[in-house]
């Protein structure tokens, strides 16, 4: 025995197995969420404690049907479960299963007991198997398995005692292999288990039938299986179609072993009577329509508070700051360009940990697989998947943790288009922006008696960016040719009241992801962007007070104008204010002058720093108050036509752009990190800021 | 591809059958894992509005799958 080393438990179970009420009652806030090394799949790993002085380490791996993996999520967990060289080998496996649906649990079950590892068999959702009135010779069924079962029920915890007594005792690895492999396989996998030193046949196995799947395994090791399947007539996949009616015979006769009473469906009559109005013609499509509308608005009705909150306690922290701080630029880099950045990611908490709560509560219940179900076919029209509903919604508050939560669709083509055409659903950070022009352009009237205008200006900037969404993905649809195929094979689970410590748990760990994945990115391109805003070529900004006070030696300025016009006067010969400038003639046919020009660079990075950047250049950078950036932006004068700057075609010109347009780095840095490279997220910051160029182009030449 | 067979996407709300095989290897592969035997019961609960997909029971469980995935099901009648 080398020296000890914390206990590892691998959670392993088919999707809906309740494996993650488990994981969460078992772990409760000692969760922490990361990456398996050198790839995107979230890993969710926390400590248990198993008895007293044992501490073990449980990682819960994405629910699989087999160890066959049909997408990079799933592929992860064959990955650590063969191999058993590794450093993230699991010491002991808990194999979650729906004692529901024990077969296609078994199915797993008995594929990971041949992996050699030790393993227990969680028998979970007790309750509705009593209420289905079966019954289960649970010993008859350790001992035919020959790995300890223990009944647990994941939501109230019962169970979990006997669970963590059984972890913390020593397990025995099964000797019995329940799956026989072929005699015509069987030269193959003995040579390769001698090559590669593997600890049992079913690895060895495992290997030749998938090497493509396994990226543990070296170039010089797959040149090898190569070679060997080819003397040995074998090829990955070649009996896995057999394999798995051989493990479902055995399952068969076990259960008719230890089966004692079989089951009655009449527990799930009520999910199939709540079908009969869910998937309905007509009502299915009403009631899925009214929960989205109900997420908008509970997004943006209860959202508002905690983010007026939010943005009063940073604003705070930095005049504070700055007040007690010695003044130089070390004090201004931190009350200028970090804390306002940190608050830049901070702000959207409130509504992504709503958004995250709603969709939550929908997977729980069951219902998000009715809303796959339903969306499937117009999805697909377009180059989607019924699964980009989620992500597309997501979407809405904010695409970051839109686009990680494409990983469940297995199709690389479906994932890639809905990666692709996500940011261009509405997302909350678009909302200051929106919310300041449609103040400024659109009267607040109403229109056929009672709409607002402004608000339905609001919604159609929000149609306009899903139709964009839509229509880029039906033409990606025919320029991506592959051959891989598309396909569905979901389950729909019986419907059941959401576990709300699960949805909890949810909340906490999107919302985390959202702040440190998007937070490095925002912080760092806030600090250079403030680089480049509060430094400029020359001496014109350390004399910006005495150049303006020069200027302005007739008006009479009081202190506090005076100190806005110097803030004004410190922008336009910034960095950031000498790109504006240099911009000007690009952006002049959309409408827009260099002072707009330096907010669409400042506001790159995240576009709800025009709003921020628009005070400051318009010298009204002390007010957080947005009525008085409105009226300012209203007197502001074109010098050319002589009439106010912002015109509606201006205004419309602005709004287009801001709904194409990325600005927005984290989508970028996220889209890098889900499609592994530069290729895609560059070709849609050029897709989207042409689509924004020439629309706003057109929008400023119609209405002008 | 035997003729005359029937296949899942021909089934009518409520009809059950048995599974005789599959008309797709690359698929039928997962259709195992997912417990569509041959010689398992099989029901044809419903169809999504649009018509695709359908939703089936198998193994004392609800699978729903694409109309073209289901044709590649054959049943016994």
């Amino acid at each position: 025995m080398s020296t000890p080393k914390r206990l590892k438990i691998a959670f392993v179970g088919n999707p809906n197995s309740g494996k993650s009420s488990l994981f969460n009652h078992l772990t409760g806030l000692n969760q922490k969420i990361g990456n398996f090394p050198g790839v995107t799949v979230e890993k969710r790993a926390g400590y248990s404690t198993l008895k007293d002085g044992l501490v073990a380490e449980i990682i819960d791996l994405p629910g699989i049907y087999s160890l066959y993996p049909r997408s990079i999520d799933e592929r992860i967990v064959s990955e650590i479960l063969l191999d058993h060289h590794a450093e993230s080998c699991p010491d002991k496996i808990v194999v979650v299963a729906d004692a529901t649906n024990l077969k296609r649990g078994l199915l797993l079950l008995t594929q990971v007991i041949d992996v050699g590892l030790p393993t227990v068999l969680a028998l979970n959702m007790m309750d509705l198997v009593a209420k289905a009135g079966i019954s289960y010779d649970i010993n008859a069924l350790s001992n035919q398995l020959g790995v300890p079962v223990v009944p647990i029920n994941a939501r109230n915890g019962t169970g979990l005692e006997e669970l963590k007594k059984v972890l913390s005792n020593p397990l025995t690895i099964p000797e019995k292999k329940i799956f026989h492999i072929y005699d015509e396989a069987q030269v193959a996998v003995k040579t390769l288990r001698d090559h590669l030193q593997l600890d049992n046949d079913y690895e060895a196995y495992q290997i030749l039938q998938q090497p493509n799947s396994l990226g543990f395994l070296s170039k010089e090791q797959h040149q090898y299986i190569d070679e060997i399947s080819k003397q040995h007539g074998f090829f990955p996949g070649k009996f896995q179609g057999a394999e798995t009616i051989q493990r479902y015979t055995f399952i068969q006769n076990l259960l008719d072993t230890v089966t004692l009473r079989a089951s009655n469906d009449s527990w799930k009559l009520y999910s199939s009577k709540l079908d009969k109005i869910l998937i309905h013609k007509v009502w299915g499509y009403v009631i899925f329509f009214t929960v989205l509308f109900a997420i908008f608005q509970s997004i943006f009705a209860w959202a508002t508070v905690p983010m007026d909150f939010i943005d009063g306690l940073f604003a705070s922290a930095s005049n504070y700051l700055s007040g007690v701080l010695p003044d130089g630029p070390l004090t201004r880099l931190l009350t200028e360009g970090i804390i306002p950045g940190i608050g830049g990611i901070v702000i959207f908490v409130p509504q992504i940990a709503i958004l995250f709560a709603c969709i939550a509560v929908l997977e729980e219940s069951g219902y998000m697989a009715r809303v796959v179900f339903l969306m499937d076919k117009i999805m697909r029209k377009f180059g989607l998947n019924g699964k980009s509903v989620v992500p597309l919604m997501s979407g809405v508050a904010c695409a970051i943790p839109a686009i990680m939560a494409t990983r469940t669709i297995d199709n690389w083509k479906e994932r890639t288009i809905t990666i692709f055409v996500t940011p261009l659903m509405s997302c909350s950070a678009r909302l200051p922006v929106f919310t300041i022009l449609i103040a400024l352009i659109v009267p607040d009237q109403l229109a056929l008696g009672f709409f607002n205008r402004q608000g339905l200006t609001l919604m159609g900037l929000y149609l306009l960016g899903f139709a964009a969404a839509m229509l880029s993905a039906l033409v990606m649809k025919y320029i991506i040719q592959v051959k891989e195929r598309s396909y569905l094979l979901m389950e729909l689970p019986a419907y059941r009241w959401p576990k709300w410590l699960n949805v909890g748990y949810t909340i906490v760990e999107k919302t985390k992801a959202f702040v440190f994945e998007a937070g490095k990115v925002i912080i760092a391109i806030s600090v250079v962007l403030w680089v480049l805003a509060s430094y400029g070529p020359g001496d014109k900004i350390e004399k910006a007070r005495e150049n303006v006070l020069q200027q302005s030696s007739n008006l009479r300025l009081t202190e506090q104008g005076l100190e806005d016009r110097v803030a004004a006067y410190k922008l336009e010969n910034s960095y950031a204010g000498i790109i504006g400038k240099g911009i000007e003639p690009i952006i002049r046919p959309l409408g827009f002058d260099w002072k707009i020009g330096i907010a669409l660079i400042t506001s790159f990075a995240a576009r709800e720093v025009f709003v921020g950047t628009m005070a400051t250049i318009y010298s009204v950078g002390s007010t957080e108050d947005q009525t008085t950036i409105k009226i300012r932006m209203k007197e502001e004068i074109n010098p050319e036509t002589g009439g106010s700057r912002f015109t509606p075609a201006v205004g419309f010109s602005l709004l287009v752009f801001y709904t194409f347009a990325m600005q927005c780095m984290s989508t970028i840095a996220v889209v890098y990190r889900e499609t592994k490279g530069w290729k895609w997220p560059l070709i849609q910051l050029a897709y989207m800021t042409v689509l924004a160029y020439v629309s706003a182009f057109v929008v400023f030449q119609i209405l002008s | 591809m035997s003729e005359g067979n029937k296949n899942v996407a021909q089934m009518k709300p409520g009809e059950v059958g048995i599974i005789a095989g599959f008309t797709d290897e690359h698929l039928s592969v997962k259709l195992l894992e997912m417990g569509c035997l041959p010689g398992a019961a099989i029901r044809f609960n419903f169809s999504a509005p649009l018509g695709d997909p359908v939703c089936i029971s198998v193994l004392g469980y609800e699978l729903s799958l694409r109309l073209d995935e289901a044709a590649t099901i054959s049943i016994l009648n």
